[in-house]
């Protein structure tokens, strides 16, 4: 079974930003920026890997907190942008 | 400018106190190359080493008063030596010599520790009072010169650096995993911790009493606001202006003073362009100028510093940090700062001073300080444009003043208004917390502790070193102007735990250079300490009162140059030809299981992140050099390089 959205995200976030360490767990709908999981580079780094891994272009206007800043916010702007999944849940 | 150290205790066999004493000198020699000595006392012992800058026939240390009634180890300078000597020696003292070390040992007869309120210096210094069986050991107000201690069974132990403490039997070099999570939160351990668990440094502008029953330890001098509110004394700001220039140029004089000549040093910004500026025009010699150069266009100041020193007539001197630089010199950077760093910076401050002494000079002027003192950094102002957007949370608008703080950061450039407020806080952070204006570097920084190992996790059990750190602050802070709180944790806390230390003297002294930084002249500190913050951050502009006081002595250019901090390639340095053998060796799994404060599996994926590409963020940089500097701590006080230390 393909994995969903939010798996993918969470993925790239743990190899990425957390360099493999599970131990904080990252809730769907955690900030990222609060949680210290993200700064002003790793954004753009997301930036990159939704467009190239969901086939997406994002919008300088679509790059704001309320799009990327929790697994949640953006499973839901990706499955917008893509029409797969649409649901904060999915 | 010296190094000494010495013990007061029963725990020190007569026998074993002479080979003692002189292997903690020599321990830490660098600091002194002149000259060395011991003093063996009754159940007290004394070493120094001699950097010969005053009084270079008759100054030998340690020096006593009375065959031996009062005897003295100092490191560093009392610049006003020559005014207080006139006025003991018209009370009726007698001097053997023309030092300063004397001056201290005469007052301090007089006066006892009240004597300290008399010094205008940096200094740290013990002296052995016979009669009383007392060891009474100060250390300067803003913490320019170092002084550590430790306890052995009954007796104490204390040194210039912790290298000379390592000597005693019994005294071992374990890292204190609450001061790694302080680096790795606030860049430096709250004193009186060190990175060394059971060594203590001495605070500054504190003294401590040693007796047969016991110790004291208290402030003589702290640095202090008036409350937010109250009328200050400066209304004319020409006059205040005035009054800084004048003050500043006595500092700068006083600071003149040495039997050999002063250089300065140049990074082209305002502050060290201003003190090489009045520097120059004291002295009849061509005034020497020394600089850093990056082959990196991003941290390179060359052209500003070169403007100046055409501008000034200085002989300057630069040295260029290029690719593999930084990397090669960096295990001994760490041998010198005795703690782990978060950044490269003290690594190209270290071949600086090597240049300084290879051309032959022993003191530079610096201009640092100033940016705590006038309100100079780019936080003092990142607060500002907090508290700003905090009034209108929601605002779109407001976030955009973030980006004038930081041209330099290209990432902060292309973000969107939404997430410039996020990332400073700006409407998360409480603009009543006393640490308000440090926040959003505290919790940049923190996020490296992501790379901490489970032990060590465990270890700290949920310890918080930014509690910790607001529960030092005074009483009086709440009363104080927000950029009278942001200033105080600037010069309480990171000058002398980073700035002065791991970037200041020990560079320097690694090469017994001794830097003098008039900005921190208590007479000034305290000045500036009364001003309107307006008077100091307008606006958005830093300094203002200093570049008015000073306008009429530097280019156009450099004065109106906006701030750019000093800076070096942080994880890039390790890169490329600056993969040096013990960089792979540092960061290796082994290694790095073997150290135990990190784990392994994280590191390995930043380690082989950062050969893939440039790490591009804070975090990412902090962790890179905090895990690889933690690792040649380890090595070099604990593990196989120990050897060398002792024997260097």
């Amino acid at each position: 079974m393909a994995e969903s959205i939010k798996d993918q995200v969470r993925a790239f976030i743990i190899e990425n930003f957390l360099f493999g360490d599970t131990s904080a767990q990252i809730d769907d709908d955690a900030s990222l920026i609060e949680n210290d999981v993200i700064d002003s580079t790793g954004v753009l780094e997301l930036v990159a890997f939704i467009e190239e891994r969901f086939g997406v272009t994002m919008a300088d206007s679509e790059i704001v907190p309320a799009n990327l800043d929790s697994l949640d916010r953006i499973t839901a702007y990706v499955g917008s942008k893509t029409g797969k999944e649409t649901s904060l849940n999915a | 400018m010296c190094g000494f150290g010495g013990y007061f205790g029963a725990g020190v066999d007569p026998a074993d106190a002479g080979p003692l004493l002189k292997r903690m000198g020599s321990a830490i020699a660098h600091r002194g190359p002149d000259e060395s000595g011991i003093a063996v006392l009754h159940d007290a012992g004394l070493c120094h080493t001699r950097l010969s800058i005053v009084g270079l026939a008759d100054g030998q240390q340690p020096m006593s008063l009375d065959g031996g009634r009062l005897t003295i180890a100092f490191n560093g300078e009392i610049f006003n030596y020559v005014e207080l000597r006139e006025g003991l020696i018209a009370r009726g003292h007698v001097f053997r010599t023309s030092s300063d070390t004397e001056v201290i040992l005469h007052l301090f007869d007089e006066k006892g520790p009240d004597c300290l309120a008399d010094l205008n210096g940096d200094f740290a210094f013990a002296i052995w009072d016979a009669p009383r069986r007392r060891m009474f050991i100060a250390r300067d107000r803003m913490g320019v010169r170092p002084l550590f201690h430790t306890t052995v069974g009954n007796t104490l132990f204390f040194a210039s650096e912790v290298k000379a403490l390592l000597e005693v039997p019994g005294v071992e070099a374990e890292m204190d995993p609450i001061a790694l999570d302080q680096i790795f939160t606030l860049w430096a351990p709250i004193a009186p911790r060190t990175a060394f668990k059971g060594i203590e440094e001495l605070e500054p502008g504190h003294m401590m009493i040693v007796e047969e029953g016991g110790r004291t330890i208290r402030p003589y001098w702290s640095l202090s606001f008036p409350d937010s509110g109250e009328p200050s004394r400066h209304t004319d700001e020409r006059a205040a202006a005035e009054e800084l220039r004048a003050l500043l140029t006595d500092a700068t004089r006083l600071r003149m003073r040495a039997d050999v000549p002063v250089g300065s040093y140049l990074s082209g910004g305002l502050d060290s362009s201003v003190i090489s500026a009045l520097a120059s025009g004291m002295t009849p010699e061509t005034l020497r100028t020394f600089s850093v150069a990056f082959d990196s266009a991003e941290h390179d100041e060359s052209a500003f510093q070169n403007e100046v020193a055409a501008a000034l007539g200085t002989l300057h001197a630069t040295v260029r940090c290029g690719e593999g630089d930084i990397a090669a010199v960096f295990p001994d950077v760490i041998r010198f700062t005795e703690r782990p760093i978060l950044r490269t910076a003290p690594a190209p401050l270290f071949k600086l001073s090597a240049l300084v002494r290879e051309r032959g000079l022993k003191v530079v002027l610096t201009g640092e300080g100033a940016d705590e003192v006038f309100a100079g950094y780019d936080i003092f102002k990142e607060a500002r444009v907090r508290r700003f957007c905090a009034r209108q949370p929601g605002s779109r608008i407001r976030p955009h003043l973030f980006r004038k703080l930081y041209p330099y950061l290209p990432g902060l450039k292309q973000q969107s208004a939404e997430y410039l407020a996020a990332f400073f806080g700006a409407g998360a952070d409480l603009p009543e917390d006393p640490l308000f204006s440090h926040k959003p570097r505290i919790r940049a920084t923190g996020a490296a502790k992501l790379f901490f190992s489970g032990d060590l996790r465990e270890q700290l059990a949920g310890y918080d070193a930014a509690e910790d750190l607001a529960s030092c602050l005074p009483e009086t802070f709440s009363r104080w102007h927000p950029l009278h709180q942001a200033q105080y944790l600037e010069s309480r806390f990171l000058l002398p735990g980073y700035i002065l230390s791991s970037q200041g003297d020990r560079m320097a002294m690694a090469h017994g250079i001794e830097g003098r930084f008039p900005f921190l002249d208590h007479r000034l500190v305290e000045f500036a300490a009364t001003l309107p913050p307006e008077m100091k951050l307008k606006g958005l502009v830093e300094k203002h009162i200093l570049r008015e006081a000073t306008r009429d002595l530097l280019p156009e250019t450099i004065l109106r140059r906006t701030k750019q901090p000093y800076r070096a390639p942080d994880s890039q340095s390790f890169r490329g030809a600056g993969e040096k053998d013990y960089v792979r060796d540092a960061m290796s799994v082994e290694k790095l299981a073997a150290g135990g404060l990190f784990n392994p599996a994280s590191v390995s994926k930043l380690f082989a992140k950062s050969r893939q590409q440039p790490l591009s963020g804070f975090r990412d940089n902090a962790a890179f050099v905090g895990i690889l500097s933690s690792q040649l701590w380890l090595e070099t006080f604990t593990g196989s390089r120990r050897r060398t230390v002792r024997a260097a």
